[in-house]
């Protein structure tokens, strides 16, 4: 088996009396989709964002690449290469959606603190950033403002700016969320083809595209993961159809 | 050329104008007055890096203003009595040159910087405008409690200081050095609002989740935006020392710093312009409304809460439009 | 030192931190009800103040006067509300700041134009007026004695507002939820101008209450307002807990360190050193205090998150 590129391993959050995240183990490996699911409250955004580094657990540990990344905040998991999508689109809604990319491909490069040269002039970040727009689609409304986009389009454009990352590894937070059903289709196909290029752990309503895309699903119920396995297992198992469906006699 | 560039062309147009036929008709008043346009436009283009890019809403700026004021005093002061600053454990000694004053203003200012940005960037909204504030204030009484260079009373520097190969005394010739520095500040700050460091600053104003998911740390772009833009102000505070050729803790108050966002608002948040087209108008407001009436500031609020509540853009976003450039 | 001045020094930090309170109660009430930051706050403490100069000066009454100084402040709280501020609940801080900011220069100037530039003075009333003997032989003047205990008092009573009544309900109600307590039928509204004139009745209180210590003059809101806005920051803002804990420390903080720090650098330093270097530390030292909290709880003794 093949060494895991991100784990968690054994994270526990506690909000007062409720445990958000239960002794969760999982992990991420090289060219697999992962998806995560889970009925609303089942403590997905709080594990998502202690994944991402926004979030510190009360116990347990986040490994990234073999690094303990656990003290880690959000800015140093990105720098080694975690791409995030957020659930509700986080854009800089003024800029253009090409200022958009080119920040990202800005964020990879770093030079940052540079104070003289334009930056929407600069050959190798508008590359970077193009080809990440043209492969989600996007090249056409590199002009256009961000907040003039459709929701659909919003979306893309997060996934674009995760490419221009080059990540390690994906962290996608509901991107079908909002989709129509073409939109979501033409992202199902896209995410396809990324998990060669780097795995990617899915948070997903869109059980159509979970079940088409997904290697592995893992379920998430209050806190805690009950099954772990492939979208035939987990169809199968009585722990999951119990807590979706409340199917007493499952088992 | 977008309408916001017609628009800053004739408004450097006016300003060139005005002091031009002021100079040619011999009237030093309006020469001064121009000056100090300049002057508090140079303090607005440093609040609005920090303003307009960086969304930080600083209400301390008169720190900032009021350090260079006293950069400026204090070197000139002890030159025109020939007592050293210092003796030990190295010799520092007073000087007159504008260049010497403005670097010591704009490295001391730029260090109060550090420091105030360093603690209140760990906050953010109303936090934040709290504490710069309540920053100011501490050195607004900082000085009033403080007799070595007069107090509450304030300190009188009798010459203005020199700039190599100029006449500084001369009004067109002062009026000249401001306009070229203030000048190469908006040159400046242009180029910093096209640059990464700018690409970065803005897209933290608007979402800093996205900025730190690809691996860029906010708080490091605040706080380098928040030095830089301190720097500048002081720059402005020493200037308007020499121009008064006075210094006081009121460069201090929170009035200060409150006038400084007026021009800021006035002329337009995050425009290149705005902090230009705002002090322009605030001295022209002031100079024709306080000609009228002894309580002109009541007109001054009127207008302020009119530019706040229907016209968010200010003056120039009025003129030209909500769309800003995008290149 | 004395034990007795000590002790004198004591209660002049607590009359102090008292009148804070006054003040930050109302600035911190409407931030956390109605997410406002209000700067022109001052100017109602002003307006308080000169309502009782000019109530007293007519009147000789030091009652009306303090009743006048609550209605005018309340009275001008409401229609500031009416006119202005409810257009700022949606804005962002910084359209807030600028317009209370411009609020500020009408309403000083405003009242530099009706009153003039002179200061009015407000005479304690001679039943409140000369010093009382307190327990261990502590002489202390009545009339602080009678802030104090006003003070008290309308803190207790503004915590029994909050704590039991119909009202406080809703403005807890509006602190954790706006969308929910209108949903039930609360007139959010009329709420909000309740809250906002109940903090200027406050503050013009506490300016007709100092009044009488100090002059009554415009801008004298300004130095306590800005006080005011540490103690929230230090007390977290939104908490009448946090002001009340924040006013007590930045009044004590201030008075004792004033006296104390030019007393503790005469022990090596030569007394006019001493005096100037202690009294301008001593006047920054709040906001060290200020700088200490934030390290250690960016958001205030008893903020959230």
């Amino acid at each position: 088996m093949t060494e895991p590129l991100l784990q968690t391993r054994g994270i526990t959050k506690s909000f007062g009396a409720l445990k958000a995240s239960d002794a969760i183990s999982l992990d991420l490996r090289p060219g697999e989709i992962h998806a995560l699911i889970g009925p609303n409250g089942a403590g997905k955004s709080t594990l998502i964002k202690q994944i991402a580094g926004n979030m510190q657990p009360d116990s347990g540990t986040v490994h990234f690449l073999g690094q303990d990344v656990t003290a880690l905040d959000t800015v140093a998991r990105a720098r080694l290469g975690l791409g995030r999508t957020f659930q509700i689109s986080a854009l800089a809604m003024e800029f253009t959606v090409l200022q958009n990319a080119v920040l990202g491909a800005l964020g990879a490069r770093g030079g940052v603190m540079r104070f003289f040269r334009p930056v929407m002039k600069d050959r190798a970040l508008l590359d970077r950033a193009t080809e990440a727009l043209e492969r989600v689609g996007l090249q056409d409304h590199a002009a256009t403002r961000t907040a003039e986009l459709s929701h659909g389009q919003r979306r893309q454009l997060e996934v674009a700016v995760a490419l221009t990352l080059k990540p390690r590894a994906f962290l996608m937070d509901e991107p079908m969320a909002g989709l129509g059903a073409g939109g979501s289709k033409r992202l199902t196909g896209f995410l396809d083809g990324l998990r060669a290029e780097a795995p990617i752990l899915l948070v997903e309503h869109d059980m159509d595209a979970v079940f088409a895309l997904a290697d592995r699903i893992s379920v998430l119920v209050y806190g805690q993961v009950i099954a772990t396995g492939t979208a035939a297992e987990i169809r199968a198992n009585p722990d999951v159809r119990r807590a979706y469906l409340g199917e007493e006699d499952a088992a | 050329m977008t309408r916001e560039n017609y628009i800053n062309a004739g408004l450097t147009f006016l300003l060139v104008l005005v002091p031009f036929w002021a100079w040619s008709t011999g009237q030093a008043y309006i020469l001064t007055l121009c000056t100090k346009v300049a002057i508090l436009a140079l303090a607005g283009v440093g609040l609005n890096i920090a303003l307009g890019l960086g969304g930080l809403v600083s209400f301390g700026h008169a720190a900032f203003f009021g350090i260079g004021g006293y950069a400026m005093g204090i070197l000139a002061s002890h030159a025109q009595t020939f007592d050293p600053i210092m003796e030990w454990p190295i010799l520092i000694e007073g000087t007159k040159s504008m260049p010497v004053i403005w670097l010591v203003a704009m490295i001391t200012s730029a260090l109060a910087a550090l420091l105030i940005g360093a603690l209140s960037l760990r906050t953010s909204g109303v936090y934040f405008i709290m504490i710069t504030l309540a920053f100011g204030q501490m050195l607004y009484y900082f000085t009033i409690g403080w007799p070595a260079y007069g107090g509450e009373d304030g300190l009188s520097i009798y010459v203005r200081n020199s700039f190599p190969g100029l006449n500084t005394l001369v009004p067109v010739q002062f009026l000249i050095l401001s306009y070229v520095i203030l000048g190469l500040a908006l040159l400046f700050s242009a180029r910093l609002s096209r640059a990464p460091f700018g690409l970065a600053l803005t897209a933290a104003r608007q979402n800093a989740d996205r900025v730190e998911t690809v691996g860029i740390a906010p708080y490091r772009l605040r706080l380098v935006a928040f030095v830089i833009s301190g720097a500048i102000t002081g720059l402005a505070g020493a200037l308007f020392a020499d121009l008064n050729r006075f210094i006081s803790p009121t460069m201090f108050s929170w009035h200060t710093s409150g006038e400084i966002m007026i021009f800021v608002i006035l002329g337009g948040v995050g425009r290149l312009y705005g902090p230009v087209a705002g002090a322009a108008l605030f001295i022209l407001l002031e100079h024709l409304l306080g000609g009228v009436s002894d309580y002109w500031k009541i007109f001054l609020g009127a207008l302020l809460l009119a530019v706040v509540l229907f016209a968010r853009g200010g003056l120039i976003g009025t003129l030209a439009g909500r769309e800003v450039a995008h290149d | 030192m004395t034990f007795l001045l000590f002790a004198e020094q004591m209660l002049n930090g607590l009359q102090f931190g008292i009148m804070l309170f006054l003040m930050a109660a109302g600035l911190t009430l409407v931030f956390g009800v109605m997410g406002l930051i209000n700067l022109a706050h001052g100017s109602l403490y002003m307006i308080g103040a000169f309502a009782a100069a000019a109530v007293a000066g007519a009147t000789g009454s030091f009652v009306l006067a303090l009743i006048a100084s609550l209605a005018a402040a309340a009275a001008a709280g409401a229609l500031i509300e009416l006119t202005v501020i409810r257009r700022l609940y949606k804005r962002d801080h910084l359209d807030q700041v600028l317009a209370t900011f411009a609020l500020i220069l009408i309403l000083s100037e405003g009242t530099r134009w009706v009153f003039g530039s002179f200061p009015l003075y407000l005479d304690v009333p001679s039943y409140l007026s000369g010093p009382v003997t307190l327990p261990g032989g502590i002489q202390y003047p009545l009339y602080r004695l009678f802030i104090i205990c006003a003070g008290l008092l309308v803190a207790g009573g503004l915590f029994a507002l909050i704590a039991r009544t119909r009202i406080g309900i809703q403005i807890r109600a509006g602190e954790a939820d706006r969308e929910m307590i209108a949903a039930l039928g609360v007139d959010i509204s009329r709420l909000y101008t309740l809250v906002f004139a109940l903090g200027a009745a406050l503050a013009g209180l506490a300016g007709a209450l100092v009044g009488a210590i100090q002059s009554v003059q415009v801008g004298m809101g300004e130095p306590v307002l800005i006080l005011a806005f540490v103690v929230i920051v230090i007390g977290g803002i939104g908490s009448i807990k946090g002001a009340l804990v924040g006013a007590l420390l930045v009044g004590m903080t201030d008075t004792m360190g004033g006296v104390l720090l030019p007393r503790f650098f005469a022990l090596f330093l030569d007394p006019s050193a001493a005096t100037t270097i202690g009294a301008s530390l001593g006047s920054m030292l709040i906001y060290i205090l200020m700088a200490v909290v934030l390290i250690v709880r960016p958001s205030g003794l008893y903020g959230s998150a």
